[in-house]
């Protein structure tokens, strides 16, 4: 990048002494920078409760029967394990943290484009979260729905099914806001040269999640607002006991609801598209391809909902219809994974945490993609539906992709945000751990669907048993590898050795910056000249750079 | 966008906004009157047409779409072809079931 604004010890946006001291300091903070650190709090926290519960649904399939909870606690456990996971955890994901901090610096400016609107959707997030953990403690128990809230059950069960609703409906504002936010800034706020292919490719993917984020997530609030209507009214829309239609209901929830898949992994495609350049010294295999099957998995993305309800009742030329859509989808998907791998060849490839990850995601995200393929086809659908093989490939996609690469973004952009390195080798053992461990826990479950154990079922015949052992060791060795993976982070956040200004050899407008970065970014915004991953340039200063670090990771 | 807004001010009076006014109200009326009158299987294309010609007005002119840049307009567009291939693939499983 042309004139890179390198400075020195500079007052960072974690010492900024702002309008208001302390706590207040955050939470009323409209720095993007803050406002994506307070994402990554309140995220990593619900993210602890999403695992315990997931912990003890584990337990709880060490054998048939009763081990620790009854029935009915199950139901609420894998309702409040997906609804956490999903609403609180994986939708707001990278962009709410990583999109804040970073979009705005990859693209030159000092903030995004509407600060208090960004301050407003944190809060709208937190009041959600809030509405679904105070409806556990209210009279009539827990929401036994399922993450799904299928009708007509949602509108016949008297667990508390409302508040948790309203928690979605609003955390539903929180994400249309942010997207609305990140496709301002991208318009309006790119540095000067910065055209939209001089972009990097995460700002592309963001920019893709947006537009789901501003168009798909109002279908769901609608759906939502029908469900409370129809259950305080008993109007009919879906009940079909009051001449209602439940598919319908199907129809609308994954109409939101599979566009969502897209917001949770595209964003993650598109921090892997950041760190394989970085860490293999040379500029992305196929740039226009990449950004531009980020642009088509959006658009595919909105016309697939239906694959989820092959088994539902709906018409067979429907269910053809979207199968074949289904298998379109995959195109531009294999056109990154393509472009990926092709990026490694002949580059320097430099093997460090952040690139370990992506090698678990790439790993496990084709594994995850491809058993999408047989749940896309109708045939084998009919087997396998709502068994533990659905279970197996949405954790593969979901976790094995997402959040492992949420893993790998904390490694990779942490020492920019905090200045601060972690043990790199410990990272590399957490990473391994991980990797076992998640293996033990979700490809047992593909064995076990495929021998037909159902999801969402608190006991099971005898031959399933070892195999659910099996599974449930494996989340114990998961959960192992987390801790050590985030206690190794903390500990270097809180007390790792500096990490400098550019520990990977980056060459977007991050890293070009000082680290933990100042309040407004940059000292002069910058004017860009040439492609983001453009290493030429970058050799000969940053190779010294990089010796330095491992130097000073030796003292 | 400064003499996006200028030209806004100069094109759109209040006489419109009260015509559009009008019409919203009489194309409410018309909805609700036409409820009655048994149209079969076309009734929901009937409603679906008014509506559309509602928020059609409402957008170009409430919303100022009509006077602002070409890129607004795409987004729009985009959107509302979304929207629209939305509602002809959910009309294969309606009217195949």
């Amino acid at each position: 990048m042309a004139n890179p604004t390198i400075a020195e010890k500079f007052e960072s946006y974690l010492d900024y002494p702002g309008m208001k001291k302390g706590l207040f300091g955050w939470i009323f903070s409209i720095d993007h920078k803050r406002i994506g650190l307070l994402y990554l709090v309140s995220m990593v926290l619900f993210f602890a409760v999403g695992v315990t519960l997931a912990f003890i649904m584990k337990l709880e399939m060490l054998s048939p029967g009763k081990d620790v909870v009854d029935p009915q606690t199950y139901n609420t456990l894998f309702t409040l394990h997906g609804v956490i996971m999903i609403f609180l955890f994986i939708i707001p994901g990278i962009p709410a943290v990583f999109g804040n901090f970073f979009l705005p610096i990859q693209l030159g400016a000092k903030d995004v484009a509407f600060p208090r609107l960004n301050l407003l959707s944190w809060w709208l997030y937190m009041i959600g979260g809030i509405f679904a953990i105070v409806s556990l403690f209210l009279q009539g128990g827990p929401i036994d729905t399922g993450w799904t809230f299928y009708v007509p059950y949602s509108i016949r069960t008297t667990t508390n099914v409302i508040l948790p609703l309203l928690g979605a409906f609003i955390l539903g504002f929180s994400s249309i806001l942010t997207g609305l936010n990140f496709i301002t800034t991208v318009h309006r706020l790119r540095a000067p040269g910065m055209t939209f292919f001089k972009m990097p490719l995460f700002v592309w993917a963001l920019y893709s999640t947006a537009w789901i984020q501003v168009v798909s997530t109002p279908v769901v609030g609608i759906t939502i607002v029908l469900v409370i209507i129809e259950r305080i009214f008993q109007i009919g829309i879906f009940d079909p006991a009051l001449g209602g239609d439940p598919i319908l209901f199907q129809h609308l929830f994954w109409i939101y609801s599979h566009p969502a898949v897209y917001i949770m992994i595209l964003p993650a495609m598109g921090v892997v598209s950041e760190i394989l350049p970085t860490f293999a010294k040379r500029t992305i295999f196929g740039y226009k391809a990449i950004a531009y099957s980020s642009l088509a998995i959006a658009f595919i993305g909105y016309f697939v909902w239906a694959h989820h309800m092959f088994t539902s009742g709906m018409s067979d030329t429907s269910r053809m219809i979207f199968s074949l859509l289904t298998f379109v989808v995959a195109i531009p998907s294999g056109v990154k994974v393509f472009n990926w791998i092709a990026t490694l060849y002949k580059g320097s490839i430099d093997l460090r945490p952040p690139l370990v990850y992506v090698m678990l995601f790439i790993f496990l995200f084709s594994i995850g993609g491809l058993t999408g393929l047989i749940l896309g086809s109708l045939a084998t659908d009919v087997h396998i539906h709502d068994t533990y093989f659905v279970v197996a490939h949405f954790h593969y996609v979901m976790f094995g992709g997402t959040i492992i690469i949420l893993f790998g973004a904390l490694h990779y952009w942490l020492p920019k945000m905090f200045g601060r390195m972690y043990n790199e080798k410990v990272a590399n053992i957490a990473a391994g751990i991980i990797f076992v461990g998640f293996n033990i826990l979700y490809f047992t479950m593909f064995i076990l669907g495929y021998q037909g154990m159902p999801r969402r079922y608190w006991s099971y015949l005898p031959e399933y048993q070892t195999l659910h052992i099996i599974s449930t060791v494996g989340s114990w060795i998961l959960i192992l590898g987390m801790i050590v993976m985030f206690w190794n982070l903390i500990y270097g956040v809180l007390k790792g050795k500096s990490a400098g200004d550019n520990p990977w050899g980056g060459t977007t407008l991050e890293w070009q910056i000082q680290s933990p970065p100042i309040m407004e970014n940059f000292h002069e915004i910058p004017t860009i000249t040439h492609e983001p991953y453009y290493h030429a340039a970058a050799i000969n200063t940053e190779d010294n750079k990089h010796k330095k670090i491992d130097e000073g990771e030796n003292e | 966008m400064t003499d996006n807004h200028n030209k806004e001010h100069h094109l759109i009076g209040y006489g419109t906004y009260f015509m559009i006014w009008l019409s919203l109200i009489s194309l409410t009326v018309l909805t609700v009157s036409i409820a009655g009158v048994n149209f079969g299987s076309i009734a929901l294309l009937i409603a679906l047409l008014i509506a559309a010609i509602k928020s059609g007005l409402v957008i170009n002119y409430f919303m100022h779409i009509k006077f602002d840049d070409i890129i607004f307009k795409i987004f729009f567009l985009v959107a509302m072809a979304t929207l629209f291939a939305i509602f002809v693939l959910t009309s294969f499983d309606i009217f195949f079931r």
